[in-house]
């Protein structure tokens, strides 16, 4: 993904080591981050034996946490938040919350509209979400890492 | 009666700093048999030494110990000023008041009691020492150089030139080595062979050096100035006394399709083959496994058609035992195995080649006459891309090291290739450029300026070979911060250096030391770079570490300079802190021949005049043995003693230390 | 092996239901049982670490925590995703114990980390050794299969262990069984674009024509896969390969059960073959 990203995973670990307040800054607000696909090649790779990916994580934990994620990638954003509230809600992910969720907060209305009879037609989407019994459970979690600091 | 004399060294602030010398000095003045006890601020300096020459003179010291450095530092200092002043240099002594006690302690206090309590172990332990003398071994003036490359090849002539007789073994039929598979050389692009063969041609002429290609070594027994090596002659079914090199018989020989290692293989080569036409010796061998008369007692073609009747099809190995003083390990290396590297197509990608292989098909005696071809379809390419640190600087799935030579010789591939391919693009990824010899930055900066080669700094990712034929390299260009892929026609991986496989059998052999990479241990890394711990081995060229070939021939002539240094005198001065039988008590049990780790101790014969055999018992032999003391310790009769280092000397420095409310009975002096 | 935990993850009751239907349907032919864990949680994917440590590892947690108290010693996470999260919170836990009782107190549940987490290639390799190669009665003749393992069935350092990261060979064998031939192709590791197919269509679309192109010049007549992502930007993204002008021929993508499945005669309808997007129901016919 590194060809849709503005800091290169490289340039990103080198501000990690610069480790000022305007590398931070800068770091912390990039759309790199976003574009991350979590695929591991890095890792896999590197000759020091160091895990990007890892930090990477890290790195967008901090960044969701302090809200520095930049404007155009508002629909990752939206994404993870619209997969997250659909799980604390029904203790499972289920596509047809997910999409809902995911369109309402991202305004994208349009786009995949001509999937959604096909997905359905094959089975690949219920109108309903599976609440499990465990929800309750599930949502003590989030509610317990939401006062740790995660939101 | 003892008459022992202390010095105590200040070292400037080293020790002073730490140790209160003078309350030292005062201290030791009272030890029994210390007659005389003086602190100065450098022991090792001309008037320092003077002290103690002065000292032995007025007061007829009969011992004497200089408490200051480490013995290593300035011990044959201070005995040669003993001897100097008439006193056997066996009766001096060093107590390391400096790194094991001045360096490591701070408490003044505490430092300084320990410092005196060193000293007092010292002057118990000087005043039994013996007066011991030098043993003598004979030198062996010949020198046996194992490796005929560059390296090998230089010590060898320096040797030869400085009057000595000199065994060049080497493991392929002919010397050259590497340096002989090159097209042109770093930073002049001379020729490299024609730079070569002039010595290659003149170690073969020279009557102070017999040639033994297609040897190994077998065996290597001895020290320093006596070893035997036993060396294998293997078959080359060829005379050499007969064989003229006409060539008659390679060119006969059916058997044609043998990948040529000298090629890269990107070459053929005949069962019956030199090596290349400037091979030395300029005659052929016959590769045993691939011969068809040898393996399968058919054909005989090469013998045929020889004219001098040369081909000899029953020719075995011969062990060959060569006496030599000295031994000089120029071993070389190889390249590393990139099929490692799966996202470099784990070495299964025809047009991904290393940087011999590019020499060879840039070398006009080469398998493609110098022209710049891809080993897959013959092609021209018209973009290569070169690939630096390819296994190198790498923790993960290659060596740590860097390989030293690759920034070099890749710029120099990137302008023999813009030279022979006109309009091509060299494009060449990079982490750092290491160019530090004497022209190098400029010579990599002709590459870019003059030559048009694309340096973009960053790690290749990945290396695949499209449907089409295209390899396709992925990198990334860090100092513009994009990704970058280029569509090549061949590439080129700057491969690691590494040592050969078979070094480590024969460093064992000589108990030279070898690091964690495989590469030989040089004595001391920056003071002794080509000597080894093993008195008499020495080391040049690669073996003990990346580096070109300037600095392969610098170091082949510094150890021919330690290998004349040594030969200079006929016979050899060896310490003779070394074990010693007590015949009368030895039991014969041979614990200490088995424990010797340099085979020094054999049995002995004692017999009576008519030759009768009474009794055997052990003996060791002064010229080998090291005097480690492990035959001391396993002696079961309390038979083995080490001149220098008695039992009886170390138990009564243990004695001295212990504190003053010892329930042992007050020592007594001699 | 006569039975074993399993935790089919939230893609599989979805846009991954042929990896659901083909896994019961192999699972029934080889006479294991599969026993989903009770009451299981969303593993998280690639949501919670993107965005949260704790809850990236607690979620997880549960469903290890679950199995543990449901007298389970092994899971089969057929989605390569849940599979990471879990495999990898496990490892996590082994090498920090300490993050077991800060996890015991997070979510309430006590867990030892005893359960060990399997892959769906592990678990069809083991099928397969364990007698179904010799059910597989309908093998297919010489098709040409480009093996795609993606993300995270090839890397993952203490996850995926036993192959290797450049060059997997793990789903050569069953594919063998099957009858196919696999071919050599370059992009067998390459990241389809993931979880990116909602938010950034267009470089999944990007990433997975060139998974497509290059298969489709090694010769190969089918993509196999293991992962519901991957299947998804693969399968369901593929018209919008074509309408960005970078389409191969079609290109079936296959999971391997469903591979297994086909060889091993089962009704097609029931691994779900007939509910792709790219018509996958051609290569019935080459069954032989």
């Amino acid at each position: 993904m590194a060809k849709y990203m503005d800091l290169m995973p490289h340039q990103i670990m080198r501000l990690v080591q610069i480790g000022d307040a305007p590398a931070e800054e800068k770091v912390l607000g990039c759309a790199a981050l976003w574009s991350c696909a979590g695929c591991l090649t890095c890792t896999q790779r590197c000759p020091k034996e160091l895990d990007p990916a890892a930090v990477m994580d890290v790195l967008r934990q901090m960044a969701y946490d302090r809200k520095k994620a930049p404007p155009n990638q508002k629909k990752v954003l939206a994404f993870h938040q619209a997969f997250l509230k659909t799980v604390e809600s029904a203790g499972r992910m289920s596509e047809f919350s997910l999409v809902r969720r995911y369109k309402m907060a991202s305004l994208d209305f349009m786009s995949d509209v001509a999937l959604v009879p096909a997905m359905f037609a094959r089975g690949k989407l219920k109108f309903s979400d599976h609440k499990t019994p465990g929800r309750k459970e599930v949502q003590r979690i989030f509610a317990a890492c939401r006062k740790k600091g995660d939101r | 009666m003892a008459r022992v004399g202390v010095f105590i060294c200040h070292c400037g602030e080293n020790i002073a700093r730490t140790v209160d010398v003078a309350a030292a000095a005062a201290a030791a003045a009272k030890f029994p048999g210390v007659v005389y006890s003086v602190d100065y601020k450098y022991m090792c300096s001309d008037p320092g030494q003077q002290l103690v020459r002065k000292a032995i003179a007025d007061h007829k010291l009969t011992g004497v110990v200089v408490a200051a450095c480490s013995p290593r530092m300035h011990e044959t200092t201070f005995r040669r000023a003993a001897a100097a002043a008439g006193l056997n240099p066996y009766l001096l002594e060093m107590a390391n008041v400096r790194e094991h006690c001045a360096w490591v302690h701070s408490d003044r206090a505490a430092a300084t009691a320990k410092a005196i309590d060193l000293i007092r172990a010292m002057v118990e332990k000087v005043k039994r020492n013996r007066a011991l003398h030098p043993i003598s071994v004979p030198v062996e003036p010949t020198a046996v150089v194992i490796g005929g490359g560059i390296a090998g090849i230089q010590a060898a002539l320096d040797i030869a030139t400085g009057g000595k007789k000199v065994v060049l073994i080497e493991k392929s039929p002919s010397i050259g080595g590497h340096m002989a598979r090159l097209s042109e050389t770093f930073p002049t692009l001379d020729c490299s062979q024609c730079i070569l063969t002039p010595r290659m041609v003149e170690v073969a002429n020279h009557p102070n050096i017999t040639l033994m290609t297609y040897s190994e070594v077998e065996a290597v027994a001895g020290f320093v100035g006596n070893f035997e090596v036993t060396v294998r002659r293997k078959a080359r079914y060829v005379d050499l006394a007969k064989c003229t090199g006409c060539g008659e018989c390679w060119s006969k020989c059916p058997n044609k399709k043998i990948p040529s290692e000298f090629d890269a293989r990107l070459g053929n080569r005949t069962a019956i083959y030199r090596v290349s036409p400037q091979a030395v010796p300029n005659q052929p061998v016959i590769d045993a496994q691939r011969c068809l008369m040898l393996t399968k007692g058919r054909c005989g073609v090469c013998a045929k058609v020889c004219p001098r009747e040369a081909i000899n099809f029953k020719d075995a190995d011969e062990l060959v035992k060569v006496k030599a003083g000295a031994i000089v390990l120029a071993t070389g290396f190889e390249l590393w195995d990139h099929s490692a590297y799966g996202e470099y197509g784990a070495g299964r990608i025809a047009d991904v080649i290393d940087g011999f292989a590019f020499e060879r098909l840039a070398s006009a005696s080469g398998p493609t006459s110098g022209e710049i071809r891809r080993p897959s379809d013959g092609a021209t390419p018209k973009t290569v891309v070169f690939v630096q640190c390819c296994g190198s600087r790498d923790e993960k799935a290659g060596r740590k090291y860097c390989s030293k030579i690759c920034c070099m010789y890749t710029a120099k591939h990137a302008m023999l290739y813009a030279h022979k391919v006109h309009g091509g693009r060299a494009v060449v990824f990079y982490m750092d450029v290491r160019a530090a010899g004497k022209g190098y930055d400029e010579f990599v900066r002709r590459a870019v300026e003059k030559d048009g080669a694309e340096y973009i700094r960053g790690r290749v990712s990945k290396i695949y070979r499209r449907s089409d034929g295209k390899i396709i390299v992925r990198g990334a260009d860090t100092l513009a911060g994009t990704p970058v892929t280029i569509e090549a026609d061949l590439v080129v991986l700057a491969d690691a250096i590494v040592p050969r496989t078979d070094a480590q059998k024969l460093a064992r052999m000589l108990g030279v030391a070898y690091d964690a990479d495989g590469f030989f241990s040089e004595a001391h890394p920056k003071l002794r770079p080509v000597e080894t711990a093993v008195a008499g081995v020495y080391l040049a060229g690669v073996c003990q570490g990346p580096k070109d070939i300037p600095e392969s021939v610098a170091q082949a002539s510094a150890a021919a300079a330690k290998v004349l240094g040594l030969f200079a005198r006929p016979k050899l001065e060896r310490e003779p802190v070394i074990a010693r039988v007590n015949r009368t008590t030895c039991a014969h049990c041979r614990a200490c021949i088995n424990a010797c780790p340099y085979k020094a101790i054999e049995d002995f014969n004692i017999v009576d005049r008519s030759g009768k055999l009474l009794r055997v018992v052990a003996n060791v032999n002064e010229g080998l043995c090291q005097g480690c003391g492990t035959c001391v310790s396993v002696c079961r009769s309390k038979s083995m003693d080490l001149d220098g280092f008695t039992d009886e000397q170390v138990y009564l420095q243990i004695a001295t230390l212990e504190p003053e409310e010892s329930p042992l009975p007050a020592r007594s002096s001699p | 092996m006569k039975s074993i935990g399993y935790y089919p993850g939230c893609a599989l009751a979805c846009s991954g239901i042929e990896l659901d239907l083909s896994i019961r349907a192999l699972s029934r032919l080889a006479g294991v049982e599969l026993r989903e864990v009770e009451d299981w949680n969303c593993c998280g994917a690639s949501s919670a670490h993107s965005t949260g440590h704790e809850l990236a590892v607690a979620l997880p947690y549960r469903v290890l925590a679950l199995a543990e108290a449901q007298g389970q010693t092994e899971l089969l996470a057929p989605c390569a995703s849940c599979f990471s999260r879990l495999k990898g919170t496990l490892v996590r836990l082994r090498r920090n114990p300490e993050m077991l009782e800060k996890m015991a107190g997070l979510t309430g549940r006590p867990c030892r980390n005893s359960v060990s987490v399997v892959n769906v290639l592990e678990y069809l390799s083991r099928l397969l050794k364990d007698g179904l190669a010799d059910k597989l009665a309908a093998p297919l003749k010489g098709v040409k299969v480009a093996a795609y393992y993606g993300c995270l069935l090839s890397r993952g350092e203490g996850i995926i262990e036993g192959d290797d990261p450049e060059n997997p060979t793990g789903m050569e064998a069953a594919i063998r069984a099957a009858g196919c031939e696999v071919v050599p192709w370059n992009f067998a590791t390459e990241c389809c674009g993931g979880a990116f197919s909602l938010a950034k269509t267009e470089a999944v679309v990007d990433l997975s024509a060139a998974i497509l192109g290059d298969a489709e010049k090694a010769g190969a007549q089918m993509i196999v896969t293991g992962c519901p992502m991957c299947h998804s930007n693969l399968d369901m993204r593929q018209r919008a390969v074509n309408a960005v002008g970078r389409g191969t021929r079609p290109m079936p993508i296959l999971y391997l059960s469903e591979l297994l499945g086909l060889a091993a005669g089962i009704d097609p309808k029931t691994i779900g073959l007939d509910r792709h997007f790219t018509d996958a129901m051609c290569v019935v016919g080459r069954s032989v």
